[in-house]
């Protein structure tokens, strides 16, 4: 039973029918609309949220407690051989000195004991910091001058009010006397809180208050500079190659579900991958960004390629005949025409897979890119470590300035990124052929 | 469109196709001969057994409805059916007595002789003067770049864009409107001094005036060049050729000058497909 006559619905018929329908219709878009705007809502929250928390927790990290003592540079003491040179100054007893300051400014406390407590005070890296603004400053040697002292990690905690005066003395990490050495100093005014400078100029370090991310940041810039000139110049060959020239055979066919099936790989299978041929097979260094470099071009190169082939089809067919029928060779067209105009998008690939690269922690573990390395790598055949590798690693620390350290490396790691994608960006715009 | 063998004979729209091409496939001077030209698109034959000569400072037109293999056996003069993977050709095509499907024949060299205008004018996204200057630049015809300066301007003079563009070359060609674009592809075609042009439906996204601007150009043109243009539109093929070409279904079926098709056609087909009958 229908009311469609042989000669179809009638005019009026069919717009009561539309009628009907059009409410539901209007009722599922505007459905899918709310539901559309309901998840950017709630992505944007949660992006707020994390940004909040990362910033809420980091920002302390960029700043920690120094204090400022009179050290008297004597000659004598600092530099016996009197040569000024890093080995000479080696034998200087440059903690001893720091020490008689510290002393000195606590009104000479008697006994080991007392003593011991306020040795207490500062890092443990302050001599080490002491020799370096000797070198610095050689002028100075045989004065007295004031120098600032990262404050031990404990006492720093302690003044950011994370330990409390009111817990008992046995279940506080420090002691009644070296909170009243605290307040002394402060008192004296030589507690000030500042920009950290082992932050951004130290490398790994047990002591939370040295630990900084120079070697990981150097080490992530040499990873990143071998894993593009690897994966760029390859993955865009590949794909041109692919796109181009290959022909659409079995082999080819092979070829592309393969690459298309690597994209895939969890990225600690390519870890294992180099584990296996760079170390175990070529007997190459453990931990250098040269391996790494090359595992996370191994990783990318999927990501180049796959976006890489996207944006050369994406070039009209029509300017391939163009430059063909007017006698350019098939290389001709490619450099000239197609490769300039999917370039943009090649860039914009790139950039994503090295960011992708950049983020990057397990293939690196099973390199022992996680070995804890305290010098800069020199080159890409130094040891060295990686930004999120070096996150894993404070993360897993106990000391509880390790967690806004650990908080500031992941705001510079995302700092990092930022930078990467607005250039990827501003690229993209400046290369983009607007006609 | 009806097709069935009857009687061994192909029927086609209730006519029947003939043996072999009417009217004159010779001519007195030739610059193009092909002979016996067969084309596969894989298994399927788009060109069926084709021979026309095609002469020196003439303008042909192919005619004929869609799918009828004309564009087909256009790109056939200038091998750009080379980048169709799954196309074959059969046959012999020369172009000044040099066959250009020899293996020893630079396919580079033959489209640096035989340029070609395509139905979407597909201007490069850079320079109006680039554009111009890429085809002798590459072919290292210009040995200065005054020369090459000069090439560009008499490019520009022959399609009749100088006076339109001569103050802003150095804009993208793509901001200029259809048909000064069409021209300008012709003009970067003439810019090589190829030998034939071929046109493939240069005017069909063009409207009156500018495709009255291209056809007075081929005008001017078929003194120094073979030009072949397909088109669809009859008239157009019979204000602009001296030889005309009809195809069907990978055929052709007749051959002649313009004036004798147009007025006196050879076979049932074309007359129908020049009276408007079906196309």
């Amino acid at each position: 039973m229908t009311d469609v006559s042989p000669k179809g619905l009638s005019p009026k018929q069919a717009s009561e029918r539309v009628a009907l329908s059009i409410t539901s219709r209007n009722r599922k878009e505007a459905r899918f609309l709310f539901l559309g705007q309901l998840a950017v809502a709630v992505a944007m929250g949660f992006l707020i949220l994390l940004f909040a928390g990362i910033l809420n927790k980091g920002m302390p990290g960029f700043f920690q407690y120094y204090v400022a003592l009179d050290v008297r540079l004597d000659a004598g003491r600092l530099d016996p051989t009197n040569q000024m040179t890093l080995e000479s100054l080696a034998g200087g007893d440059f903690d001893g000195v720091i020490r008689d300051s510290l002393y000195q400014a606590l009104g000479n406390p008697e006994g080991r004991k007392a003593k011991r407590e306020a040795r207490r005070l500062i890092s443990s890296g302050s001599g080490q910091r002491l020799m370096t603004y000797v070198l610095d400053h050689p002028e100075h040697l045989g004065s007295t001058v004031s120098v600032q002292f990262a404050v031990d990690d404990d006492v720093d905690t302690f003044l950011r009010g994370l330990i409390s005066r009111e817990i008992p003395e046995m279940d506080r990490r420090i002691s009644d006397q070296l909170i009243d050495y605290i307040d002394a100093l402060d008192a004296q005014g030589r507690i000030s809180y500042e920009i950290s400078d082992y932050l951004f100029f130290g490398s790994a370090s047990r002591d939370a208050e040295m630990a900084g991310i120079r070697g990981a940041l150097v080490g992530s810039i040499l990873t990143l500079l071998v894993c593009v000139v690897i994966a760029f110049p390859l993955g865009v060959a590949t794909a041109v190659y692919l796109e181009e020239m290959a022909p659409k055979n079995r082999l080819t066919e092979i070829i592309e579900i393969n690459i298309n099936n690597l994209a895939a790989v969890p990225s600690v299978v390519f870890g294992i991958m180099g584990l296996a041929i760079f170390i175990v097979a070529f007997g190459m260094p453990r931990s250098i960004p040269l391996v790494g470099g090359v595992v996370l071009a191994l990783m990318t190169l999927p990501t180049i390629i796959i976006s890489s082939r996207a944006a050369i089809r994406a070039v009209p067919p029509s300017i391939r005949d163009a430059a063909l029928g007017i006698g350019a060779s098939k290389i001709q067209t490619i450099m000239h025409h197609v490769l300039p105009l999917a370039m943009p998008g090649i860039l914009t690939g790139t950039i994503i897979g090295m960011a992708q690269a950049l983020g990057e922690t397990a293939p690196l573990l099973m390199i022992g890119m996680v070995a804890f390395i305290v010098d800069v790598p020199s080159g890409i055949n130094d040891p060295g470590t990686v930004l999120p590798v070096q996150i894993f690693m404070w993360a897993d620390f106990a000391e509880r300035m390790f967690i806004q350290k650990t908080s500031a490396a992941i705001i510079i790691l995302l700092t990092f990124l930022i930078t990467m994608n607005a250039a990827a960006i501003f690229l993209r715009k400046k290369l983009e052929r607007r006609w | 469109m009806s097709e069935s063998m009857v009687d061994g004979t192909t029927q086609v729209a209730g006519r029947t196709l003939p043996d072999k091409t009417l009217g004159q496939i010779y001519v007195d001077n030739p610059r193009v001969k092909a002979r016996d030209v067969n084309v596969f698109y894989g298994d399927k034959r788009a060109i069926d057994n084709i021979s026309l000569d095609i002469g020196a400072s003439q303008v042909i037109s192919f005619i004929g409805p869609s799918g009828c293999g004309k564009s087909t056996f256009l790109r056939c003069l200038n091998r750009m059916n080379d980048t169709i993977d799954i196309c074959r050709v059969e046959g012999e095509i020369k172009i000044d007595d040099q066959n250009i499907y020899d293996p020893l024949v630079d396919v580079v060299s033959l489209r640096a002789r035989v340029g070609m205008v395509f139905q979407k004018a597909n201007p490069f996204p850079k320079s109006i003067f680039d554009n111009i200057a890429y085809g002798p630049t590459i072919h290292g015809l210009a040995t200065s770049k005054v020369e090459l300066e000069q090439i560009v301007e008499s490019s520009l003079q022959r399609a009749g864009l100088w006076e339109e563009v001569k103050d802003r070359l150095d804009q993208p060609g793509t901001g200029l409107s259809g048909g000064q674009q069409q021209r300008l592809c012709i003009a970067r075609a003439i810019a090589v001094s190829p030998e034939v042009i071929l046109m493939d439906e240069p005017c069909s996204a063009l409207d009156p005036i500018a495709t009255a601007k291209v056809e007075e150009l081929i005008h001017e043109l078929r003194e120094q060049y073979t030009i072949v243009i397909v088109t669809h539109s009859m008239q157009q093929a019979a204000r602009v050729s001296d030889r005309t070409a009809y195809f069907h279904l990978g055929k052709l079926i007749e051959v002649g000058d313009t004036k004798q098709v147009f007025t006196n056609p050879n076979h049932e087909l074309t007359q129908d497909y020049i009276t408007g009958r079906f196309g």
